[in-house]
């Protein structure tokens, strides 16, 4: 019927950089090159509006914010005991000075960092965020004033050893930066013992952890243990040994047939059973192992996607150099193989961290489980809203991050941007 | 043939393939029987060893909502299938509407119009990160039993919307179009929907569509420019160069990326159970904790999600085959 009015036919491209044209200019041609698109536009707008007027009413004037305010330590650590906190302080401590110190180092060593030339403001809009956030945060959650300090003194150590290693970063020898990435298992480890317990510090066990701290931990440990087992299924499948090929088909297409909560479930309630008494590890642990083993045919199967790009000429290529078969693949064909298969394993990454959330389902105390014991008390309850959405927002932000995150990896291991 | 320097046994390419072969099937056929011969010892141990007697005896517990008839009295068999019927209605509708929400907003992404390019854009990328669970509490705690009651619910032509479920107009006796009223305070309809099962269905919508819009954005824009610009010199529209030339050359692309984005919607509805929509978990988990047959229990809901699985992938390659192009 309104055929007579041509929408604008193509799909947008990019306009060239010499066709600059004025704000009005832009305005009209994204919102307004036809009437049709006038009327969508307009219609948009009113709504947005309405949604953005009744969201800001909702959040300033009815929302009870108390909910969170007054219950920050258990969205943090659950009911980590109050006495061994410290050892968290500690560990939040120590991670502040790492990230400082790694992106520092890195700045000051451009040819290390072969990112540091694309986004030359990206650390100025990082340290401006980053700043804000942890000046404003702990007074918007309405922390008492000595955890106030803390926070933000752990954000001036990292300002400051991300100034003092990006300024005279350079003096550290080269030998030594290569073991900087060393220093993140080595802080992970670390915090393992001091969160467990061990090895003279008391020990807390898993019953105990609970809110951000056990959903980060259960999401850490899957990812990190996941990733081996991804590697070697992908390369059972793709080899030529029936054997090694079928266990690894059966693994992958077991894990993948069923819904993770049916998982969650054998280990539950079955794994027990299928141990040597003794042997069934606590019910935290049972559901990391779930996770991880689930995480690891998901990413099975990312893997072999990159495996499958790699062009068979390398590894005959590598073959006919001498390489062993392991060594081509650890030397060239992996390299290559993860590089492709970098976007999928961190969408597998970002799923995993949000499907941590199910283990409230079968009644552990993770964030969204600790979340829905605050609303069951009575002194809270009908928050709900106010709850969702702070958790909403939370692992949106880590989500976005790591997404963030993955594709400043892909430029940076992009072979089209190195320098040699 | 002495000077011909043998290869050592434990170097041979004929024979270390059979080693390793041998070696990883000695692990695994171990671990097996380690785990096979624990369960088998401590589930007779527990006088609960594999038997399927347990489903002829009474379930004697309800179910909120279904669709084949169920009282208490009935078999546990009975339950698990109106469990299934339950989680393949979610399933069915949560298809469609992931579908055309999703195709919808996947070709929004290539509009004329900025805002609402950016609108799917944002869309998208909210829906994605925010785990799929949260966003059904949220709809079901935060939207769905917050609405008014039934004297005051949001009415608008063939829809009511109120705390005690969503009323549609629908066919009623002799094919009779026929939409809510209100009997003694009450609405009656043709259909009526939970506020667990609306609850359910939107968020399964909104999240899968999200993922079926870059599915179906991607396939739009694996669709070489030159077919646009060819489209529209011959003077159609956009919506004529979107339908006729652009998405049949898309699906191509489309439907093997949907095929595993079903598969997963189809999996995700076990969190029904989170919204207390009786669908096959839910139902099997309160059979588990009345009978302890976890075994058994698991072994159900593992082969109905197979065969689901199996069922939206052999669909889905059929269709698949029909998109192709077929050459001559």
């Amino acid at each position: 019927m309104t055929t007579s009015s041509s929408p604008p036919l193509l799909p947008p491209r990019p306009a060239p950089p010499s066709a600059r044209r004025s704000w009005r200019g832009a305005l009209r041609q994204e919102l307004f090159a036809t009437p049709l698109d006038g009327v969508i536009s307009v219609l948009l707008l009113a709504a947005l509006l309405a949604a953005g007027v009744g969201f800001w009413h909702w959040a300033f004037r009815q929302a009870q914010w108390a909910v969170i305010q007054a219950n920050t330590t258990l969205f943090a650590v659950g009911r980590y005991p109050l006495l061994q906190q410290w050892r968290l302080w500690l560990l939040v401590t120590l991670a502040g000075a790492t990230i400082g110190a790694s992106w520092g180092l890195l700045r000051s060593h451009p040819r290390a960092d072969r990112s540091g030339t694309l986004w030359p403001i990206n650390d100025l809009v990082a340290i401006a965020v980053l700043a804000f956030v942890a000046a404003w945060l702990p007074v918007a959650l309405k922390l008492p004033v000595p955890l106030q300090l803390r926070w933000w003194a752990i954000t001036a150590l990292l300002l400051v050893l991300r100034g003092v290693s990006g300024q005279w970063g350079q003096l550290v020898p080269r030998r030594l930066l290569r073991f900087l990435p060393l220093l993140w298992p080595a802080l992970y480890l670390f915090g393992m013992v001091l969160i467990a317990g061990g090895l003279g510090v008391p020990r807390v066990p898993p019953s105990e952890w609970g809110g951000l701290l056990l959903t980060l931990l259960m999401a850490s440990f899957a990812i990190l243990l996941s990733f081996p087992i991804g590697i070697v299924v992908a390369l059972g499948r793709r080899s030529t040994l029936p054997l090694l090929r079928w266990s690894s088909v059966l693994y992958i297409e077991f894990i993948r047939g069923a819904p993770l909560i049916t998982l969650l479930f054998l280990g539950q309630n079955i794994l027990g059973y299928m141990l040597p008494g003794g042997w069934a590890p606590d019910r935290v642990w049972r559901a990391a192992w779930v996770l991880t083993f689930f995480c690891g045919a998901y990413l099975a199967e990312a893997v072999r996607a990159g495996l499958a790009a790699v062009p068979v000429g390398q590894l005959e290529a590598a073959r006919s150099l001498g390489l062993s078969v392991p060594q081509a693949l650890r030397h060239v064909v992996l390299p290559q193989a993860l590089r492709i298969a970098l976007p999928a394993t961190v969408g597998q990454f970002i799923s995993l961290l949000q499907d941590t959330t199910l283990l409230s389902l079968i009644g552990l105390l993770d964030l969204l489980g600790t979340a829905r014991t605050v609303m069951a008390n009575p002194e809270f309850l009908g928050k709900n809203a106010e709850v969702y959405l702070t958790l909403a927002v939370l692992f949106w932000c880590c989500c976005a991050a790591l997404g963030l995150g993955s594709r400043a990896l892909e430029r940076r291991l992009d072979p089209s941007h190195s320098p040699t | 043939m002495s000077d011909i320097q043998r290869v050592p046994w434990w170097r041979d390419r004929r024979v270390v393939p059979w080693l390793v072969q041998g070696a990883v099937g000695v692990a695994i056929l171990v671990v097996i029987a380690l785990l096979l011969g624990n369960l088998v010892r401590n589930l007779t141990a527990a006088g609960l060893l594999l038997t399927w007697r347990w489903l002829g005896q009474p379930a004697s517990f309800d179910v909120a909502e279904s669709l084949i008839p169920f009282d208490a009295s009935m078999p546990y068999w009975r339950v698990l299938v109106v469990g299934l019927v339950n989680s393949l209605r979610a399933i069915v509708v949560g298809l469609v509407g992931a579908t055309v929400l999703g195709t919808a907003v996947g070709m929004a992404a290539f509009s004329g119009n900025g805002l609402l390019r950016r609108l799917a854009r944002v869309y998208v990328e909210v829906i994605r990160n925010i785990p799929l669970l949260l966003q059904l509490l949220f709809w079901y705690f935060v939207v769905f039993l917050a609405l008014p009651n039934s004297t005051a619910a949001l009415q608008w032509p063939g829809v009511v919307l109120s705390k005690s479920g969503l009323y549609l107009a629908w066919f009623a006796d002799g094919f009779q179009w026929q939409g809510p009223t209100l009997v003694n305070d009450v609405w009656r309809a043709p259909l009526r929907l939970s506020v667990e099962f609306s609850a359910l269905i939107t968020g399964l919508i909104t999240y899968t569509g999200a993922f079926v819009a870059e599915v179906v954005r991607g396939g739009i824009a694996a669709v070489p420019r030159g077919q646009w610009e060819a489209a529209t010199s011959l003077g159609l529209h956009w919506s004529a160069t979107m339908r006729t030339v652009v998405l049949p050359q898309a699906l191509r692309v489309i439907v093997p990326g949907l095929n595993s984005q079903y598969i997963s919607l189809a999996k995700n509805s076990a969190l029904a159970v989170a919204v207390g929509y009786a669908d096959l978990y839910s139902v099997s988990e309160t059979t588990l904790n009345q009978t302890g047959r976890a075994l058994e229990v698991f072994l159900l809901l593992l082969g109905a999600y197979l065969l689901i699985d199996l069922v939206i992938s052999v669909l889905m390659n059929g269709v698949n085959q029909l998109v192709q192009i077929r050459e001559r």
